[in-house]
């Protein structure tokens, strides 16, 4: 009896290895339509509806999928999308958009008017605490003039409106935008497994240039030590952001291309806080640190070194001659702490969200770095939704080390935190002149003034020495070779209509 | 009867104690689901009014009622990070780390039971020694390890698995034993080992005993009969270790799935903890506690049954 | 049949005899045991005293050196020396180890004596909330600590410690039950012995061989405890340096930099053999 019950209990066993090893073997799938498999550090923990949207990870991926009145393009100008042209009238008061003919949603349908000014006042509205579009609160009304014209009316005249206006325009009917996303892009969703995979198909309604692969799968590796191994194993074609040891290993089946994160990468300080309230102890800092032997050690020397909150994409705002207000002098440093009554050295500690390894890499450097003065740095790390509402919110930190990006192609999406006034001004930067240079970018409604006046500001933000300055974190994106057509872009985004098989 | 009235209350009691301990912990760390929905966009006005919409300005306590309530209805409300019903986002994870837990126990059972009784008979031989060093150092491998090693060996020298090749078994079913038939091994292996040295020591301390020796003396050289008194009383022990290994490894399988990037309880439940996403972790602390309390009670069931001087009662 | 069975009585019987005469010659597991802990622990002490670099000094330029005289085990991404790294790292991993097995096992007594002593409803009571620790995975357990007080080598060694207690408890509570009916607990108590000088001076030495092997897994199961929880994130916090920590740095660099996960591994691997290799052999003593 009991002999019969081993006996089949091992069949049972054995079977399942059999199974197991039998399944080993591999269930590639064929190759007729095209597909790609990318993989993304972190999960679209997040809601689908573009508007509600807060993680970079889920608005890049979101990006193939939704579009505005107009899009930004790779080399950071703006074309129109859903709208087929725009006028903008009283020196940027007014802004009048004619809708494309025959866009359709992803459920079939077109878009009306109707849901073009639903999706703006949707952001717009104040009655959950404020606007979801920080910006929108500048905007006095929002008028259908006819089928197929809409016209938007500001309070104060903005030059730099349009480039809100990116904002997805989704369909008035959809009941779950939460997790059924309906947009417009070239990239219509299928299906999202939580903590599995993300999976998008070509949209073939599209009104403008077609994708060209047909299934996108994202694949959530949540292992970052083992994306090698996945790229080099097959299980995934592209990954964005590895590192550049990861991108050291890759064997030559797979190209590495560089650009930059677009962000502004820095120690923040507390300027509210003991002993960060004193110019002189933060110059110290500055001159304590040196941007080249952090890239040297944490990015194979890769990067670009800052000395302002603004990093070169942007071209005409961007001044490189900052970096070199503080270059590394231990004795200079000192000095200052001496004057500024710290002839000793002092204690502070450095808050970092653990989900990053750069930033960690980073402080780490910098503890080393400020050991030459005399200043003792302590590391803590948090988990990123305690930096939300510690640092971020509640601002109640020393110092922090992370990378700040631009939510929209204008100067102010870098340089209006630092008013004294701005919500989210987590370092607490209270300065006059730079207050009042800032309103003067903003008001200026020529564009020459404007760079001026926004030079101005980051030349104040470099001088007094608000924050440690460090870098534009370089991004190296690894693409099997069976693909090719990557692009970057000024914005944090994954623009996977472009990618095609290589010939 | 009685007896399992009895383990149900305790355990519906322990539950309550975990779940409640779970809230009220997660109301002191700092972080707090409406700041994280709202990310780098949040303004003091917007995360007020999303606390209260969340409900989430209520003492805590009312909090936890509202939420056992639900629970207790059925109903484990909706995820703050992905708006979708808890139940339908972790029903599709929970086959995922029971196959690969049950894969696991039965590789780490395959693997020990003869391995052990093998070195008890053997004891002292060369095998025995052989197999008694490779045990200890299997023992002294951190799991996290020996999953990249084996990645590395299987996956990438032997290209016997595709590494994070993770397929669902919504597409295939041999495929997805076949992905996690590695993960299981590398959860498998340490405790194997163990219970390859506490079966061999109990095989050996058994056959010490008096009975045994009476029954020599006796000259009862039929030991077929005898053997298997051995080997029953000798499994003792070994069931309690095994239990707790499965206990063990519905627990430790967190790692496991971090490192082979499989989307199981773990995964779900780490990433729902950094996110402040409570309705998540709550379902998979209760799912998980539930799992490692059935298998506990199921262990005593055994126990009883195994070694009638244990009174189940 | 009844041959081969009788083939295996007779082994059976035999191994009686070999592992009478083994410990009489030599026993290895103690001395292989105790001299790998020796190594390590000397290593350890030296480490106190003298580094042959500062464990957290950078240098760009010998960033992933390989092993040669100046850096006997390479060095790791930033340029440090991951010789001075390990020695440093140990002595993080054996604080952090025998923290946690102290505090285990202190509770642990504590709580088994009494829960085993009284039984009844103190009994009850405690070995519930034990199973409720129990039941609680101890990964969640660290999580929730670390999350509520910060993350750094201390409270790592309360996390873990306070997950250790229950299995201490539950073996200290058997032992006790087993203990309390015996002759020598009857005549202190009838000498008038109070229920503590019982429990602690006569009872407790007596349950010393299975709380030192239980030590002995314990302060094993927390060195791989701290791995794991490096691996997560949770662990000891950066700069410092401790073996686990180190070994889940290195391994996004396991082509480039072999041996910077080698040495932290083999290590650790080498610490958690000699201890339970020496628990091994002080049984069998």
């Amino acid at each position: 009896m009991k002999r019969k019950a081993m006996k089949s209990f091992l069949m049972i066993v054995l079977t399942t290895l059999a199974i197991a090893l039998t399944g080993c073997s591999g269930d590639k799938e064929g190759g007729n339509s095209s597909q790609i498999t990318i993989g993304i550090p972190q999960d679209l923990e997040d809601s689908l509806d573009p508007h509600k949207a807060v993680a970079a990870g889920t608005k890049e991926v979101l990006f193939n999928l939704f579009e505005g009145l107009v899009k930004p393009t790779s080399d950071g100008s703006l074309i129109p999308a859903v709208a087929s042209a725009y006028e903008e009238s009283e020196g940027g008061k007014i802004y009048t958009f004619t809708l494309r003919d025959g866009v359709k949603f992803h459920d079939g349908s077109l878009v009306t008017a109707e849901d073009v000014k639903f999706s703006i006042d949707k952001c717009a509205d104040t009655n959950n605490g404020g606007p979801l579009v920080a910006a929108f609160s500048n905007i006095e009304s929002v008028e259908i003039k006819d089928a197929s014209t809409i016209v938007i009316t500001l309070k104060e005249a903005d030059t730099e409106f349009l480039a809100y206006m990116t904002t997805a325009i989704i369909p008035a009917s959809n009941e779950n935008p939460d997790t059924n996303p309906i947009g417009t892009g070239p990239y219509k969703f299928v299906s999202r497994s939580p903590q599995e995979n993300f999976i998008i198909e070509k949209f073939d309604e599209y009104w403008g240039e077609p994708a060209n692969i047909e299934n996108v799968t994202f694949k959530i590796c949540s292992n970052a030590d083992s994306i090698v191994m996945d790229l080099e194993g097959g299980s995934i074609d592209m990954f964005a952001r590895v590192t550049a040891s990861q991108a050291a290993e890759l064997s030559d089946q797979f190209e590495v291309l560089e650009g930059t994160m677009n962000l502004v990468q820095a120690l923040y300080l507390n300027n509210a806080v003991e002993p960060f309230d004193d110019p002189k102890v933060r110059q110290a800092l500055c001159y304590a640190v040196n941007p080249q032997e952090i890239m040297d050690i944490i990015s194979d020397g890769k990067g670009t070194e800052l000395g302002s909150s603004m990093f070169p994409t942007f071209g005409k705002y961007y001044m490189e001659e900052l970096n070199d207000t503080y270059n590394q002098d231990f004795d200079k440093a000192k000095e200052l702490l001496a004057e500024a009554g710290y002839p000793d050295g002092f204690t502070f500690t450095i808050t970092v969200p653990s989900n990053y390894q750069p930033h960690i890499d980073t402080a780490q450097v910098l503890v080393e770095q400020f050991k030459n003065i005399g200043v003792t740095a302590e590391i803590q790390l948090i988990e990123w939704d305690s930096w939300l509402s510690d640092v971020y919110q509640n601002r109640e930190y020393e110092s922090t080390v992370v990378g700040v990006d631009a939510s929209s192609l204008t100067g102010a999406a870098l340089l209006q935190r630092f008013t004294s006034t701005a919500g989210n001004n987590f370092i607490n930067y209270n300065n006059a002149d730079y207050d009042a240079a800032f309103a003067k970018a903003l008001a200026s409604t020529d564009d020459a003034e404007k760079t001026k006046y926004y030079k101005e500001c980051e030349t104040i933000l470099s001088t007094d020495a608000a924050n440690v300055y460090i870098q534009d974190l370089p991004e190296f994106v690894a693409l099997n070779k069976k693909y090719t057509g990557y692009e970057f872009y000024p914005l944090y985004v994954q623009d996977i209509a472009k990618l095609k098989l290589a010939e | 009867m009685r007896y399992a009235g009895k383990k149900m209350i305790t355990m519906f009691l322990t539950l309550f104690a975990v779940t409640l301990f779970v809230f009220l912990a997660f109301h002191v760390i700092s972080g707090d689901p409406a700041t994280s929905m709202l990310g780098t966009q949040a303004t003091p006005e917007r995360v007020e009014a999303l606390r209260e919409e969340m409900g989430l300005n209520d003492p805590v306590l009312v909090q936890y009622g509202r939420w056992a309530l639900n629970f207790l209805k059925g109903d484990m409300g909706t995820s703050y990070s992905y708006r979708m019903p808890v139940s339908e986002m972790i029903a599709g994870k929970i086959p995922v780390t029971l196959t690969m837990t049950i894969m696991a126990f039965l590789l780490m059972v395959v693997i020990s039971v003869p391995l052990g009784i093998y070195t008890a008979r053997h004891a002292g031989g060369v095998v025995d020694r052989v197999i008694y060093m490779i045990n200890q150092v299997i023992m002294a491998f951190p799991p996290f390890f020996a999953g990249i090693l084996i990645t590395l060996i299987f996956g990438r020298i032997f290209k016997l698995f595709t590494p994070g090749g993770y397929i669902s078994y919504e597409k295939s079913i041999t495929g997805f034993i076949g992905y996690l038939f590695f993960p299981s091994l590398a959860i498998a292996l340490p405790k194997a080992a163990m219970a390859v040295k506490l079966l061999r020591s109990s095989v050996i301390s058994e056959s010490k005993l008096d009975y045994v020796r009476t029954a020599y003396s006796r000259g009862n050289r039929t030991g077929d009969v005898l053997y298997k008194h051995v080997l029953k009383n000798a499994l003792i022990p070994v069931i309690t270790f095994l239990g707790m290994a499965l206990a063990d490894m519905i627990a430790g399988s967190i790692i496991i799935e971090q490192v082979f990037s499989i989307p199981g309880l773990g995964r779900i439940l780490l990433t729902s903890i950094s996110n402040r996403d409570y309705p998540v972790v709550m379902a998979v602390i209760v799912c998980i506690a539930v799992l490692v309390l059935v298998v506990n009670m199921i262990v005593d069931i055994i126990y009883g049954l195994v070694d009638p001087r244990i009174s189940v009662e | 049949m009844s041959d081969k069975a009788k083939n295996n009585m007779i082994r059976t019987k035999r191994v009686k005899v070999q592992s009478v005469n083994r410990s009489k010659k030599k026993n290895y597991n103690l001395i292989v045991g105790g001299s790998i802990t020796g190594v390590i622990l000397l290593m350890i002490l030296i480490g106190v005293f003298y580094t042959p670099y500062d464990p957290n000094a950078m240098d760009a330029s010998a960033k992933f050196a390989g092993i040669s005289m100046k850096h006997l085990m390479g060095c790791d991404n930033f340029g440090r020396d991951v010789f001075s790294r390990v020695l440093e790292g140990s002595r993080t991993t054996l604080i952090v180890a025998a923290g946690t097995v102290f505090i285990g096992t202190f509770f642990g007594v504590i709580i088994g004596a009494l829960t085993g002593y009284y039984g009844g409803v103190v009994d009850e009571v405690l070995m519930r909330i034990n199973d409720a620790i129990f039941a609680f995975p101890s990964i969640l357990l660290a999580l929730v600590f670390i999350s509520i007080f910060g993350s750094g080598k201390y409270h790592v060694i309360i996390a873990l410690g306070i997950a250790f207690i229950p299995s201490f408890a539950r073996i200290v509570r058997s032992e006790f039950i087993k203990c309390k009916n015996m002759d020598y607990v009857k005549s202190a108590k009838l000498q008038g012995a109070g229920d503590f000088r019982i429990m602690f001076v006569h009872i407790l030495p007596n349950t010393l061989t299975v709380l030192l092997s239980a030590i002995m897994i314990g302060f094993n199961n927390a060195v791989l405890a701290e791995a794991g929880m490096s691996f997560l994130g949770i662990g000891v916090q950066p700069p410092d340096a401790s073996l686990g920590r180190m070994l889940s740095e290195a391994q996004s660099y396991l082509f480039r930099a072999p041996s910077y996960a080698l040495f932290p591994g083999v290590i650790i691997i080498l610490m958690v053999l000699g201890f339970s290799l020496l628990g091994d052999g002080l049984k069998d003593e």
